[in-house]
């Protein structure tokens, strides 16, 4: 009851107070709603104490304020700023002002002038740093204005003499932020006040307070960031500050070195204590080398990364990042890496077992050591050396990025990246591996470094293996042993890990072409041929023999000599693989043989190859045939789908081309066939027959039609129209179908209705291109509309039934570059005898791993389907970290997929298949819809294409055996 | 001890009156007394208790540690000792074993037993990295990481504002499972460092791994059996994980056995104090405890007669007895197989024997032994080398250098260069020398607050490091500083005020009116001191802040006029600087 009564008076006091304010507020926000405001202001006058007021002011923050009365909520604020005693007031009372001025719509030079005013009074730092920050969203939100910039640039001036660092910090990135930018318009209107905002900064950098160090450096780069051209009197400020003892403090100064020294790479600087005189981006180079042998490991990181983008480094320089001067008791000792080198120009192998083998040679001058030098000495040595991975990544970028800009650099530092391949960090060997692909057009690898590279071979982990395959795809090798070790290893790798293979062959195959005459001495080893004796032939199946035939014949490819050491079963083998792999197998030039495919020299534009051209005939000859007799159609279709089948498989390059058209002519087809039959004259319902072959027809078209569409890449906008317009003579086909198959007109009147809203949209869709579909089935169908609409639904299929006979068969135009996605299950390979066994009820995880190739977006599109003897269908959806992106328009999915069962008396075959999802809303059709009529299409949209969702199977399905067992009691 | 040598480290600090022993380590050359420091030098008669402040242990290592019980129980002390705690754990399993194989192998009596090992430990104080301990009210140590082996940790030793760092045994660059030595920017004003590779610049450790890897590797396809002699701690872990981690990565199946004993229990304790190991295996722990070994299984005697190739891993290292001398002794008839000395071996073991190229070893018994199987050496070893060193001086900034546990010919280069390079003192005592180093202890005095505002308030900003101008009283009363302003100063000494001015004349050659000069050296002077306030007053004198400059003309020569420039003490420093402008001279331009 007491409770009760509290509440009451609880009630009836806000009420009161509520009131009586509001009068009050009311006639100064006219303009603003004055209800939030209000009820704001009533608030604060209700608290009696700075705690209250302050949860007042949170519970406020959560709500949001309107644009309109962000200004009178501004003004109760700084009222209550005014009279509140509380510094912790003030200071929400202060960020909350930043807050609002950052609501969107709302400028804010209105209460500019008071949040300055407020600073002149304020006595807390704490508040004036927040006040400060507030004033720096306003000014970030008037850039435009220089005025009001320059304002508050002087007003950040005037408190940069704060003793507090944190009012300090706050006016340097005020300043930082806000100050000029443009020298010449800034000069006249400020020549007094903000007098040159650089040196402003420029005197901060030795405060007291490393926290307002770190300021002024990120003050100074945030105006460079804003175009300001930074004199060049801070970088030797700035290097002092690099011994600074706080490691943000160094961190912001070796970013603002890079930043002088790309903007003066070529002015002079003084050595100390010396009389030469150095380019400053040489000098830069050197103190930023010095910082990577840094205390503090984030310091450490931003140094070598930054190394890498610094270009304009002598090469006298570069060289020396790389240069430790070994030595052991004075004497001067050469390093393992020089070793080897002189063991590989002495033409032997490095015995390496002596004890003592190393011992060092010459006496060193004990004056000329220098043991830290000043200069860029091994600064990678130190960077590839560090304790943090972090900075060892850091350091093979930098590395990476030099070397590509400077071919002899990057022959240095080959020996260094060899010997990261061992790090104990698979990230950074992974990164070395690929910073070593990069840059591997500039550089040959010696006997002794390929050694340690292919030793790498055997990593268990697939990733740093491929890599490796990659990286020998494009190196360069100099010997015919390097080749021959090369080739052991691989094969060794092939044995150990027989689901490379693929990725072996295709390293082999551009192994073989990048050296072919280095191949040819080792061509009789390799198929161990014998002068004398015959040889038994190896097994045709084996897929070490296939890998050394790949070698060989691509290397056979531009030496035409090789094939004269050929044996009869060689080239037995040859026609076999040029038909199986012919990927990886070339054309060649073989004596004693006809030329099945004409050798495709590279110089040959596409319009002059051959097969491009047959590609282009056989169409040519479809496109013209129209008004042939349907039986002949119906023949040359058959005939010109079977040809580019057969084309598509021999020409891989083509494959995507000539099965898209295959694929529409095969709808075009089925088209003709299902129209085609006499029986449609028939008044009668149709046969059952008839009806079943027509709604398949039509079925199949849809399905085809969204193959087409989503499952090439590179399908354009002129493609998308004539899929569409495919999948719309399907759908009438299906309309008529369903028109002659159903008695009663209800159903038939919807179906009508929702077509003709489907060629509403298509049209829509396609305004702009259907001038080019004269005499089309929708060209006409358009002409008819009018009619159509108004026409009974009978009539309407009547005249569906003639304009889908007479319409004439559109002339699909291919794109340049067409290729159909292609999924690979790799692994599970479905030739396991032993069931996977479980206990049923509990799940066992099944590794899959696929290739993908010409997918677009395939975290998005591409699932998993496991299909259960019952016929049970799951669908998996894979992580988007299980896709690797080996190369462009390539993918790998390397995932794992849950399966569960309930017990089954004997082990049983599940199937694995990849497939494609798509969503009609998101096709190309309707992306192209915004730029053209944006307005209207909009709300016509979600009805007519209703996101048709579905799948693709786009791989082979794989089977696995799986055993669910009863759980054991 | 340690005094340009290496073994026996022990170091005697006295700083600001206390008295620190760093280490306590035995000599592993000597049998005799020798072996351990000397500890009559510390005091002839009475309790070294009372002369020591307290013991700092930097790492496990017997030539660091070796010494401590015979120290602390038989001559007798009982302050503290303080150590790390891995050093604390696997200490006393180290001394046990020493304590066994000179006892109960040698037969040697009047040594140490394990229950002084155990009272020993007792006396220790454990302590955590970068805590900053306490032992008196003056004297605290803090630690710091060092490398080299487990729970290794460099000190710091501060008594008031007098420091000194001890670094112990350290490592700058991190191996496969120990990071590298770091210490912050703490300028102590004596840096102890070891010296062991003062002139050895090492080869990058990648190139070394690798080919210990790679004929590791080979031999093992070749079905060969290798055998790498270790001693039970420190390198043999590294060693582990590095074959461990290749096993793993290259998916390999030949065993690798490990000879039990001593190993197996300081494993545990890697296992344990995962904090202190590098990046990697910190980070990998979460999933599987690198130490934790999946490949390397405890080894049985029996095993070395096994078919098909392994690696084995037995002490002592330098093949001078025990399992890896039995071994050895088995597999050395056979090509295939190979022995990896990992370190430097005492000249009369096996192991130099073999080293140096010696094929018929002579056993025991005129038994010859042919050795057939190769020989192979390769070097890890976890001592900062050169640059390490000299990055280690670079990153804490020492005032002075000391260095230790090193030949004096090697030091000796290594001194000049540091010298050279950071102009810092370099000192490099032998065993028993006393160096004295005189620092410049900063002497705090108290100031008052009123006076320290209204300093900073005046002029630019405060500086951070440069020393700061100040006009204060300096009061020494009662064994303490007082920086008071003048004002107090005067009222509490009862002193009445009195004002210095000093007035100078400086000649200037001018043809012109006197107001004309004026005008001139004020426009001068305007141009020159654009900070401070330059006024032109209009009875004809010019005053800069408070300082008044009066031209008049020369009695004689009407050419040259006088300029009286006049400033009170307080504004010496401008006034000075004010006289030495206007000497120069005026500009011509303005004609």
């Amino acid at each position: 009851m007491a409770a009760h009564l509290k509440k009451r008076v609880y009630e009836e006091f806000t009420k009161v107070v509520q009131q009586q304010h509001e009068d009050l507020s009311a006639k100064k926000l006219r303009l603003t709603k004055p209800s939030k405001s209000a009820a704001l202001h009533v608030d604060l006058c209700k608290a009696t104490s700075p705690a209250d007021a302050l949860q007042y002011l949170l519970q406020f923050t959560r709500k949001p304020v309107e644009v309109e009365s962000v200004e009178g909520v501004v003004r109760i604020l700084l009222e209550h700023y005014y009279k509140e005693n509380d510094a912790s007031v003030r200071l929400k009372i202060a960020s909350l002002l930043g807050l609002l001025s950052k609501t969107a719509g709302f400028s804010p030079d209105c209460i500019m002038d008071d949040a300055i005013n407020t600073l002149q009074n304020e006595k807390s730092h704490q508040v004036l740093a927040q006040l400060l920050d507030t004033l720096l969203v306003i000014g970030t939100k008037l850039t435009e204005n220089p005025s009001v910039r320059m304002r508050l640039v002087e007003v950040a001036c005037k408190h940069l003499t704060d003793s507090s660092h944190g009012v300090r910090n706050k006016c340097l990135q005020l300043i930082g932020c806000l100050g000029p930018v443009e020298k010449g318009a800034a000069k006249e209107a400020e020549s007094q006040a903000a007098k040159d905002v650089q040196k402003i900064i420029g005197d901060h950098f030795n405060d007291q307070d490393p926290r307002v160090r770190t300021a002024a450096i990120k003050a100074m780069l945030q105006l460079h960031e804003r175009g300001l051209k930074l004199q060049q009197a801070i970088y030797s400020q700035a290097c002092k500050l690099l011994a600074d003892d706080y490691e943000q403090v160094r961190s912001a100064a070796v970013q603002l070195i890079w930043v002088l020294s790309q903007l003066y790479p070529e002015s002079i600087v003084p050595i100390p204590s010396s009389n030469e005189e150095i380019r400053l981006v040489d000098d830069a180079f050197g103190k930023i080398c010095h910082m990577v042998s840094d205390g503090s490991w984030v310091v450490r990181v931003q140094a070598a990364k930054l190394l890498g983008s610094m270009q304009q480094v002598s090469s006298h320089f570069l060289e020396q990042t790389l240069d430790k001067k070994l030595m052991s008791d004075l004497r001067r000792k050469r390093t393992a890496h020089e070793r080897a080198k002189e063991l590989y120009s002495s033409g032997e192998f490095s015995s390496g077992r002596k004890w003592g083998d190393d011992a060092p040679k010459e006496e060193i001058d004990t004056g000329a050591v220098n043991l830290i030098e000043s200069g860029a000495c091994g600064a990678f040595v130190h960077g590839l050396e560090d304790e943090m991975y972090e900075v060892r990544i850091a350091a093979v970028e930098a590395l990476c990025m030099l070397a590509q800009s400077s071919p002899s650099f990057a022959e240095k530092c080959l020996d260094f990246l060899v010997d990261m391949f061992n790090d104990e960090i698979e990230e950074v060997r992974l990164q070395s591996i690929h910073t070593m692909r990069k840059i591997s057009n500039n550089i040959t690898l010696r006997e002794d470094q390929l050694d340690t590279v292919l030793a790498v071979l055997e990593d268990s982990s697939r990733d740093i293996r491929e890599a490796l395959h990659e990286l020998l795809c494009c190196t360069n090798v100099s010997t015919k042993e390097g080749i021959h070790l090369a080739l052991v290893e691989l094969l060794k790798n092939l044995t150990k890990y027989p689901t490379d293979r693929e990725s072996i062959w295709k390293c082999l195959k551009f192994l073989g072409s990048r050296h072919p005459t280095l191949v040819l001495p080792l061509v009789p080893e390799l198929l161990s041929t014998h002068p004398f004796f015959d040889t038994p032939e190896p097994d045709m199946d084996d897929p070490a023999y296939i890998a050394v035939l790949v070698l060989i014949f691509n290397a056979a490819k531009s030496c035409p000599t090789m094939p004269a050491l050929f044996s009869d079963h060689t080239f037995r083998h040859y026609a076999y693989l040029r038909d199986s792999l012919s990927h990886l197998v070339p054309p060649l030039r073989l004596p004693g043989r006809k030329l099945v495919s004409s050798p495709v020299s590279p110089n040959i534009t596409p319009h002059e190859d051959p097969s491009q051209q047959f590609l282009h005939q056989s169409l040519e000859r479809v496109y013209n045939l129209q008004h042939l007799d349907p039986q002949g159609i119906q023949e040359l279709l058959e005939f010109t789908i079977r040809d580019l089948q057969r084309l598509g498989e021999l020409q891989s390059e083509l494959a995507g081309m000539a099965d898209f058209t295959a694929t529409y002519l095969q709808c075009q087809l089925l088209l003709i066939k299902a129209l085609q039959e006499k029986l449609w004259n028939v008044a009668a319902p149709l046969y059952l027959k008839q009806n079943a072959l027509a709604s398949a027809a039509a079925k199949q078209i849809l399905e085809e039609t969204y193959k087409m569409e989503f499952m090439y890449s590179g399908v354009e906008g002129q493609q998308v129209v004539i899929i569409h317009h495919m999948r719309l003579q399907a759908k009438a086909l299906q309309l008529i179908v369903t028109a002659r198959t159903t008695r009663g007109v209800e159903p038939l009147f919807g179906m009508c209705e929702k077509f003709l809203q489907e060629v509403d949209s298509f049209q829509r869709c396609f305004i702009s291109e259907l001038p080019h579909m004269q005499g089309s089935f929708v060209d006409k169908l358009l002409d008819l509309m009018p009619r159509l609409v108004t026409s009974k639904s009978s009539e309407v299929v009547k005249i569906l039934q003639t304009t889908l006979r007479q319409s004439t068969f559109l002339h699909l135009p291919l794109p340049e570059q067409l290729h159909r996605a292609t999924a690979n299950i790799i692994e599970p390979t479905g030739e396991s005898d032993n069931p996977l066994r479980f206990t049923s009820g509990l799940v066992v995880a099944l590794d899959v791993d696929a290739t993908l190739e010409h997918v677009q977006d395939p975290q998005g599109t591409v699932k998993v389907q496991v299909l259960y003897p019952d016929g049970q269908a799951q669908l998996i959806h894979p992580k988007p970290a299980d896709f690797r992106n080996p190369g462009p328009g390539r993918h790998r999915l390397i995932t794992q997929v849950y399966l569960s069962h309930t017990a089954w008396t004997e082990p049983c075959q599940i199937e694995v298949r990849l497939l494609l999802a798509y969503n009609s809303n998101r096709s190309k059709a309707s992306a192209k819809i915004p730029k053209s009529t944006w307005s209207e299409s909009l709300e016509a949209l979600p009805q007519s294409e209703n996101g048709i969702e579905g799948t693709i199977p786009f791989s082979k399905p794989v089977k696995v055996y799986i055993m669910p067992k009863p759980a054991r009691r | 001890g340690a005094g340009q040598d290496v073994g026996r480290s022990c170091i005697l600090v006295s700083i600001a009156g206390k008295n620190v022993m760093l280490d306590c380590g035995m000599h592993m050359g000597y049998n005799d007394d020798r072996r351990f420091p000397d500890f009559s030098y510390i005091t002839q008669n009475g309790r070294l208790t009372d002369f020591l402040d307290c013991v700092i242990i930097s790492h496990f290592h017997l030539d660091h540690c070796g010494a401590l019980p015979y120290f602390s129980e038989m001559v007798g002390y009982d302050g503290p000792i303080y150590m790390t705690h891995p050093t604390k754990a696997i200490c006393p399993i180290l001394l046990e074993d020493y304590r066994k194989i000179t006892v109960d192998k040698k037969g040697e009596t009047n040594f140490f037993t394990s229950q002084m090992i155990k009272d020993c430990m007792k006396k220790v104080v454990a302590v955590h990295l970068h805590q900053t301990v306490q032992v008196d009210e003056e004297l605290e140590i803090k630690a710091y990481y060092a490398g080299h082996v487990l729970g290794a940790a460099m000190f710091q030793i501060k008594v008031g504002c007098e420091s000194v760092v001890y670094t112990g045994d350290y490592n700058m660059t991190p191996d496969r499972h120990l990071g590298a030595a770091w210490i912050d920017k703490c300028r102590p004003d004596l840096l102890i460092t070891e010296s062991t590779y003062a002139t050895t610049i090492r080869d990058s450790k990648r190139c070394r791994e690798r080919d210990f890897l790679k004929k590791v590797h080979e031999t093992v396809e070749r079905g060969g059996k290798v055998l790498i002699p270790v001693f039970a701690l420190g390198r043999a872990q590294e060693l582990c994980i590095l074959l461990e981690t290749f096993w793993e990565r290259m998916n390999l199946k030949a065993p690798i056995y490990f000879s039990t004993g001593l190993t197996e229990k300081a494993n545990h304790y890697y296992k344990l104090f995962i904090t202190w190991t590098n990046q990697k295996i910190r980070k990998t722990f979460v999933q599987r405890n690198m130490f934790e070994f999946k490949h390397i299984k405890a080894f049985d005697r029996a095993f070395a007669d096994n078919p098909g190739p392994m690696v084995v891993f037995a002490t002592p290292g330098m093949l001078h007895a025990g399992q890896s001398l039995q071994i050895f002794r088995k597999w050395a008839g056979n090509e295939k197989n190979m022995v990896i000395m990992p370190g430097y071996c005492v000249q009369g073991t096996v192991g130099h024997k073999i080293l140096s190229g010696q094929r018929k070893l002579e056993m025991e018994g005129r038994q010859i032994l042919e050795v057939k199987m190769q020989v192979e050496y390769m070097s890890f070893s976890a001592h900062a080398d050169a640059k390490g060193i000299m990055q280690l001086i670079r990153q804490a900034e020492p005032r002075n250098v000391l260095l230790v546990h090193g030949e004096a010919k090697k030091m000796e280069f290594l001194k000049q260069k540091i010298e050279q390079e950071f102009h810092v003192n370099c000192y490099m005592p032998a065993n028993g020398e006393t160096t004295t180093i005189f620092t410049n202890p900063s002497i705090p005095v108290d100031i008052s607050l009123g006076l320290l505002k209204r300093e900073t308030a005046i002029g630019l900003l405060p500086d951070a490091k440069k020393p700061k101008l100040m006009h204060g009283t300096l009061i020494m009363k009662d064994n303490s500083f007082r920086l008071v302003s003048p004002e107090q100063a005067l009222k509490e000494l009862g002193l009445a005020e009195h004002q210095l001015r000093f007035t100078c004349r400086v000649h200037i050659q001018d043809p012109r009116k006197e107001h004309e000069t004026v005008l001139r050296v004020y426009n001068h002077l305007k141009g020159v001191l654009k900070d401070y306030s330059v006024q032109h007053l209009p009875d004809g004198s010019i005053t800069v802040e408070s300082i008044l400059i009066q031209a008049t003309a020369h009695s004689e020569d009407q050419g040259t006029k006088v300029l009286l420039v006049s400033w009170t003490y307080q504004d010496e420093e401008l006034g000075s600087y004010l006289t030495s402008l206007l000497k120069k001279g005026l500009p011509q331009s303005s004609t």
